[in-house]
């Protein structure tokens, strides 16, 4: 993301006591939904936004953004936990998605599950102790024919074998 | 003033003008399959090598453009090679090494690279013409293989049978002018076929180039679009693409291209010659029927909305194909996007709704960008936004995203989750139809349904109801994958037997393995066995079956697939997307989950077996929406079918598959092993013990039974038991 830097005092000309820990770019769009009718439509948009940004949420983001949208802050926890994207925890640098979709499951991705574990020595939702690697299972990424499906970031790596993950890994520089 | 067809007839002039232009004048046109599974694929770097290669040779006139997916998943990335006035070759798995043989050899020498090509495209290369003879059920009843027998023996009789290919395919969709066949690349149907025609077609057609006006169809159906591009491999011809009909035809990106092909002629149609009621009785007449899963037919759904009196009604596209194993609407949205957006307006319209709604997931990002892309372009030429064509009619849309939630599927879920709320279900009645989004009248239509509406609306409902069953009219999309050796998205009409699917189109299991079962309807249907392979694919056979049709994912499997393991994994799915609302659901599933588990790790005990029964069925009657009411039907079916696997686990301790790995184990034969240290290698878990030249062993304790070892043992040493 282009915009990194932290603002101190809130960003926008409103009177809000936020700290402003949400980049301009969010902010403006945040600005821009509240003018439109049925403004709290917007907030699973706002928080893709959000954790795209930080790469995940914390409930210091939520606040902020539920004092902009005006919508409770219990609220926001309730829509940020019930969806399974949202995360809350930090995610790797390189995140791994292993899908577990009907068709890559008949294929055996199950077991290439479990190699990513033995290999990376993390479970799902883990990431690994120096901040590279993050595995998470995915419910089908709709490549179903090229079955079985890891995804790495944001490339696919279709018709997986086991023999590959150690290579898959490599390409990432990943070292015993 | 121009009525609304008046001006969309005009930019459909200026579009094809301007897509002529550019692309079918040229001598050479190359496209390149282009959606998220075919760059995966490696589509991309396909297209940037074609790129390069072009811009070696300036002066010559290629052009190259992207398309969405053709359907044929397995054989990506996809390069379709064009010259013109010959037959278009189709190259399958093109990697950047083979797009420099095939600019070197076909498109600088004109020469076939006859090994990369598709089935049967390389022969009719060299063919002069090919008839196809529509083997469709109505067309078959008509005589249409004494037809083809005609043509056989007249093109022999001629002496062509070197120039003539003759080919079989499968409904075109033209079953009242049947039997018909196609002549290519002429592009001609010759309709009501008899024997003396077919004499007289071979000889003055075939033989002496003279197209006979009188018996040719003269027509112009959405429907038959995509024949004239793929109609010569097998896996298409046995196909009807009504939905997909432009999905790897047209550029998904170019609304120009949209255009050219009938795009948005059925909005402006129905703005001008027909009022909202018209368009409800024309889509009841079609016999369409909601293509998510439940069937419900649209025009009622319609009529209930539009008889609210509201100023403020909704139009919702449910997008979110949450069922693993399903990609169709993905590739639709993909390859086709400008279909979405009219059959939302058209709906729209109907019910008198002014503003529509995508809800797609937020996995499908190519989707999403081309969706969006395609509602900008579309306002930008005045075909959505304010005062449509002139029209007067405002119709607007807006995308917004899931965030993986499986139950936002259910319509009542899914409008909470585009309100900004947790996506959980509520209680109907009141149905959305008369209090959905914000409490007003809201209709919600799958992206299947919607890329039917066009169809209906241009080729008239009469036609399309022509086809498929007695309860079940037109066609039905499927996502064909596991065990299957041609994955991919196929378009078949309803009452298509599952046997001609999977074999057929599918052409069969991969590996030569057995058939064992095909599972329809994703995590809410079930499994069939071999005994239902002739059960017609449509909404009441399949739900007589036991299973039911879902929104399309098609899964099939083979003897080793363990179906109490396929049971576990779906209501391991439905059991941690259950929103936890409903205390059948919640507590239902994990108590049946719990019991699948304890079987599948060789812990099963009498009575199981019959506690999942009862169990199912308490929460299959007592569930409050879709999620829970289905979530039993893959157990339920595969207690009924594969009760012997079941028995197997729970009373031998044995996976006839071998898959639950609590059940089965590894052993080296110290017979067979020579020691050559390939298995200890790459064991992951290192649990494989011995001295070079000597037989090894393996650790039963550490082993995680992942099959490694045995595949890679070169002496069949390793023994799965």
């Amino acid at each position: 993301m282009e915009n990194d830097k932290k603002n101190t005092t809130c960003c926008c000309s409103c009177s809000c006591s936020s700290s402003g820990i949400l980049p301009q770019n969010i902010v403006h769009y945040i600005e821009e939904c509240m003018q439109k009718p049925h403004s709290e439509s917007y907030l699973i948009q706002v928080l893709h936004k959000v954790q795209s940004h930080f790469g995940y949420l914390t409930p210091e983001y939520l606040q902020e953004v539920g004092q902009r949208m005006n919508i409770s802050s219990s609220k926001i926890m309730g829509v940020a936990t019930f969806y399974n994207l949202f995360s809350f925890t930090p995610r790797g640098k390189y995140r791994i998605s292993v899908c577990l979709g009907t068709a890559c499951y008949v294929k055996g991705s199950g077991k290439l599950l479990d190699q990513f574990k033995e290999i990376l020595k993390i479970k799902e939702n883990e990431t690994t102790p120096d901040g590279m690697f993050s595995l998470e299972c995915s419910r089908c990424f709709g490549a179903c024919a090229l079955a079985p499906v890891v995804v790495v970031n944001d490339k696919v790596y279709g018709d997986v074998k086991a023999e590959q993950v150690e290579k898959i890994l490599a390409e990432y520089g990943f070292k015993k | 003033m121009p009525t609304a067809l008046e001006k969309l007839q005009d930019m459909r002039r200026k579009a094809i003008f301007r897509v002529f232009e550019n692309k079918f004048r040229s001598p050479i046109r190359i496209t390149v399959g282009s959606a998220t599974c075919e760059n995966a694929a490696g589509a991309t770097e396909v297209y940037e090598r074609l790129q390069q290669n072009i811009a070696k040779h300036p002066g010559m006139e290629v052009m190259l453009s992207r398309v969405g997916c053709a359907g044929r998943c397995d054989l990506e990335p996809m390069v379709t090679v064009v010259m013109h006035g010959q037959i278009p070759i189709k190259y399958m798995r093109v990697t950047p090494e083979k797009v420099d043989k095939i600019f070197e050899e076909h498109i600088l020498h004109h020469k076939v690279l006859e090994d990369f090509t598709m089935r049967r495209s390389a022969s009719l290369y060299n063919a002069q013409r090919v008839v196809t003879v529509c083997g469709g059920k109505q067309c078959f009843e008509k005589h249409a293989f004494d037809i083809e027998k005609a043509f056989l023996e007249n093109i022999q009789r001629l002496g062509l049978q070197d120039k003539i290919i003759l080919t079989r395919s499968a409904c075109q969709g033209l079953c009242q002018y049947g039997p018909v066949a196609y002549i290519y690349p002429d592009n001609v149907m010759y309709q009501k076929l008899t024997i003396e025609m077919v004499q007289q077609i071979c000889e003055e057609h075939l033989l002496k180039n003279h197209t006979l006006g009188q018996y040719t169809w003269k027509g112009e159906r959405l429907a038959n679009r995509s024949f004239p591009f793929f109609g010569d491999v097998y896996f298409f011809g046995k196909q009807l693409r009504l939905t997909l009909r432009n999905c790897g035809v047209i550029d998904p990106e170019s609304i120009d291209e949209y255009l050219a092909v009938r795009g948005y002629e059925a909005i402006a149609k129905i703005l001008t010659q027909l009022k909202p009621q018209d368009v409800i009785n024309m889509v009841k007449k079609s016999g369409l029927r909601g293509r998510g899963g439940g069937g419900f037919p649209t025009g009622n759904k319609w009529q209930f909305a539009a008889d609210q009196v509201n100023s403020q009604k909704y139009m919702i596209c449910n997008a979110d194909e949450g069922d693993p194993g399903a990609f169709m609407d993905r590739s639709t949205i993909e390859g086709d996007p400008h279909t979405i957006i009219e059959g939302l307006m058209i709906a729209g319209y109907a019910i008198g709704a002014n503003k529509g709604f995508v809800y797609i997931r937020a996995e499908y990002p190519l989707a999403v960008q081309r969706l969006e892309k395609g509602i900008k372009e579309a306002k930008e030429i005045g075909v959505l936004g304010n005062n449509i064509l002139g029209s007067g009619w405002n119709f607007d849309i807006e995308i917004r995203l899931g965030a993986g939630a499986f139950v936002c599927g259910e319509e009542t879920a899914l409008i909470h989750s585009i309100e900004g709320s947790r996506g959980m279900p509520t209680q109907r009645p009141p149905y959305p139809a008369i209090a959905g989004l914000w409490g007003k009248p809201t209709v919600i239509n799958n992206v299947e349904t919607l890329a039917n509406l066009p169809v209906i609306i241009l080729d008239g409902e009469d036609w399309f109801s022509s086809i498929g069953t007695e309860k079940s009219k037109g066609t039905k999309v499927f996502a064909l994958a596991g065990k299957v050796a041609n994955t991919g998205l196929v378009e078949v009409p309803m009452g298509t037997t599952l046997r001609e699917v999977v074999f057929d189109v599918g052409g069969g299991i991969k590996n030569n393995k057995a058939f064992k079962a095909v599972q329809t309807g994703g995590p809410a249907g079930g499994c069939l066995t071999t005994e239902y392979l002739d059960t017609p694919v449509d909404y009441d056979s399949l739900t007589a079956a036991g299973s039911i049709m879902g929104s399309g994912g098609m899964i099939v499997m083979d003897e080793e697939t363990c179906m109490v393991d396929v049971a576990k994994f779906f209501l391991d799915f439905t059991q941690s997307e259950s929103c936890g609302k409903c205390t059948p659901c919640r507590e239902g599933t994990r108590a049946m989950l719990a019991i699948l588990k304890k079987i599948t790790e060789g812990k099963g005990e009498d009575g199981d077996m019959e506690k999942l029964q009862e169990l199912g069925s308490i929460i299959k009657n007592a569930s409050l929406c879709g999620l829970g009411q289905c979530a039993p039907n893959p157990v339920l079916t595969t207690l009924k079918y594969f009760a012997h696997e079941y028995k197997a686990h729970i009373y031998d301790k044995k996976c006839p598959a071998g898959v639950c790995s609590a059940l089965v184990s590894y052993t080296i034969d110290p017979q067979k092993c020579v020691g050559c240290t390939a298995c200890k290698r790459k064991c992951p878990v290192h649990c494989i013990t011995g001295d070079p030249k000597k037989p090894h062993e393996i650790n039963q304790e550490v082993c995680i039974k992942c099959g490694t070892c045995q595949a890679v043992c070169k002496f069949n040493a390793i023994t799965k038991s």
